[in-house]
């Protein structure tokens, strides 16, 4: 569950947990989250949480509200937000439990109300009366089905390999001898549609060139790549419907 | 009449990505009726396949047979379409009851469900019905379009205002369908019509996919590679799984290369009309 941690000047006051859909922050004693200072208001801001997301409002305070330095009105917080009301520090955090597997997260999960267990509703009735409820009511009438709902983020960022700089090709034949290419798009097609077409995509791994389209395969160094993605290495020359080009990396 | 098969050039792939050991995710086609079909399962314990295989085949085969049997020469296209569209709410319907009902009889299947999204071609049209957040798009000349909308609560908030296209992106509540296969003893699919126009490129897709690879990312990739769409599939599943392949993934891919109406003759288009 994401909580705030509540501090002034790096001494840390208090924890708070986000355990209901509003909890208010303010001067007066009946907030969630009391802050007494002159500089904040009676009723200054509230944080809205549905499931896994929270979201902080201002509620027209007097001194006005940051998020990691910029005045907001509403904000859709992040793990490590840091909210700042006067001199105060609310630091949110959203961690997932660290016992999850990469095999629990994002598993989809059906939500629904109490009330589709009755047949007789029928699925369209209720999802317009779904959307006229405002998000408050929303998320009080529902339940969550099954156990292992979990924040999706955290845990299992995969790894992605460091991208390769830019790759280009250089036209070596023909009218267009000497033009060069950048290879910024994920996908960059070469050839004449109808003839023969193949294309190169850019991935984390590196450049590949792939057949498309036509009779004849891509020829790299002379040789045919197939039906088949092909590797290009730095100086690999590729032939497509007569035109040579050669591959390299940009310095 | 061009049959429809003729018309139209498929490709499907399913992968199970690179975090996921098990694929709970089926496609599904019967060329000969036009017909295209993608089911994402969920929950029970380890039985989302269970959920999303019984949905397919039963969905699949299910309209197959009616659909093949149906004589749209002696319809217009109104009636065709109310047809299909009719057609596509009862196999959703039975396939709902038959999860359901397994998932009741049998402790491992408890709580297994599934979305699904399938498609039915015919007469210049495609009848589309769907239920969960598993998409139906449209390439159309430049133009990528999302045809579905998600039963999901992202895109309730989405709707609702609570929460921007923009901020959706950051959202952990991203895997909460609102409407599911075999969770209740009832579900209705939602259904919809499109004109279809010789081609168009459709992709149906489960959330392995639209989760991973931004829209832009999957416009370009049909834009560029739609002369080839065995090879665009492989592009867009290698795209989700470059990105991290979290989940499972899976794409249809439906080129429309001809027109397909319905040829019909003199005789009926007159006493269709006398009926009016």
């Amino acid at each position: 569950m994401a909580k705030l941690i509540l501090s002034v000047d790096g001494q840390v006051l208090n924890e708070f947990p986000l355990d209901k859909e509003r909890v208010t922050i303010g001067r007066k004693s009946d907030n969630d989250i009391p802050v007494d200072n002159l500089a904040v208001s009676g009723k200054h801001a509230v944080i809205i949480t549905i499931l896994n997301d929270s979201f902080m409002e201002d509620l027209g305070s007097t001194n006005g509200t940051l998020v990691n330095g910029a005045s907001v009105k509403r904000h859709f917080l992040q793990d490590g937000d840091v909210v700042e009301i006067g001199k105060h520090k609310l630091k949110y955090v959203n961690e997932t439990p660290s016992s999850t597997t990469a095999e629990e997260f994002e598993k989809t999960m059906v939500l629904r109300r109490p009330s589709d267990l009755a047949p007789q509703v029928s699925a369209v009735d209720r999802v317009a009366s779904e959307t006229q409820v405002g998000a408050r009511s929303t998320v009080t009438s529902r339940t969550a089905v099954g156990s292992n709902v979990r924040a999706p983020n955290g845990g299992a960022a995969p790894a992605v390999a460091v991208a390769p700089s830019v790759g280009m090709v250089q036209v070596l034949n023909g009218q267009n001898a000497g033009k060069t290419l950048e290879l910024t798009k994920s996908l960059t097609t070469l050839g004449k549609p109808g003839v023969q077409v193949a294309v190169i995509t850019k991935r984390p791994n590196g450049y590949f060139i792939t057949h498309v389209e036509g009779a004849s395969f891509p020829v790299v160094n002379g040789a045919s790549v197939g039906a088949q993605a092909a590797a290009l290495r730095e100086n690999d020359v590729i032939e497509i419907a007569g035109v040579k080009m050669e591959f390299f990396f940009k310095t | 009449m061009m049959r429809i098969s003729q018309a139209l050039e498929i490709a499907s792939l399913t992968d199970p990505g690179r975090l996921r050991k098990r694929n709970e995710d089926y496609v599904a086609e019967r060329s000969e009726s036009g017909l295209v079909l993608l089911a994402d399962g969920m929950g029970g314990y380890n039985a989302g396949d269970v959920a999303s295989g019984m949905a397919t085949d039963l969905v699949a085969d299910g309209l197959d047979q009616d659909w093949q049997q149906a004589r749209l020469d002696r319809m217009d296209q109104v009636q065709a379409q109310a047809l299909a569209a009719d057609l596509i709410r009862q196999h959703v319907a039975r396939a709902n009851s038959a999860v359901h009902q397994a998932a009741q009889h049998t402790p491992e299947y408890s709580g297994m469900g599934t979305t699904l999204v399938v498609g039915l071609f015919f007469d210049n049209l495609l009848t589309v019905g769907h239920v969960g957040d598993s998409r139906l798009y449209r390439l159309r000349g430049d133009a990528l379009d999302q045809l579905t909308r998600d039963h999901s609560l992202l895109q309730e908030q989405i709707d609702q205002g609570v929460i921007s296209k923009e901020e959706a992106r950051l959202s952990h509540n991203k895997n909460l369908v609102t409407r599911a296969l075999g969770v209740d003893p009832a579900v209705e699919a939602e259904v919809h019509s499109h004109v279809v126009v010789p081609g168009d490129v459709y992709l149906l897709c489960s959330d392995g996919l639209n989760d991973m690879v931004d829209d832009e990312e999957i416009r370009l990739t049909l834009l560029t590679l739609k002369s080839n769409v065995q090879l665009a599939a492989q592009h867009l599943v290698q795209a989700a799984n470059d990105s991290g392949g979290r989940d499972n993934v899976s794409v249809v891919l439906v080129k429309v290369l001809n027109d397909f109406q319905v040829t019909r003759s003199w005789l009926v288009k007159l006493k269709l009309w006398l009926k009016r």
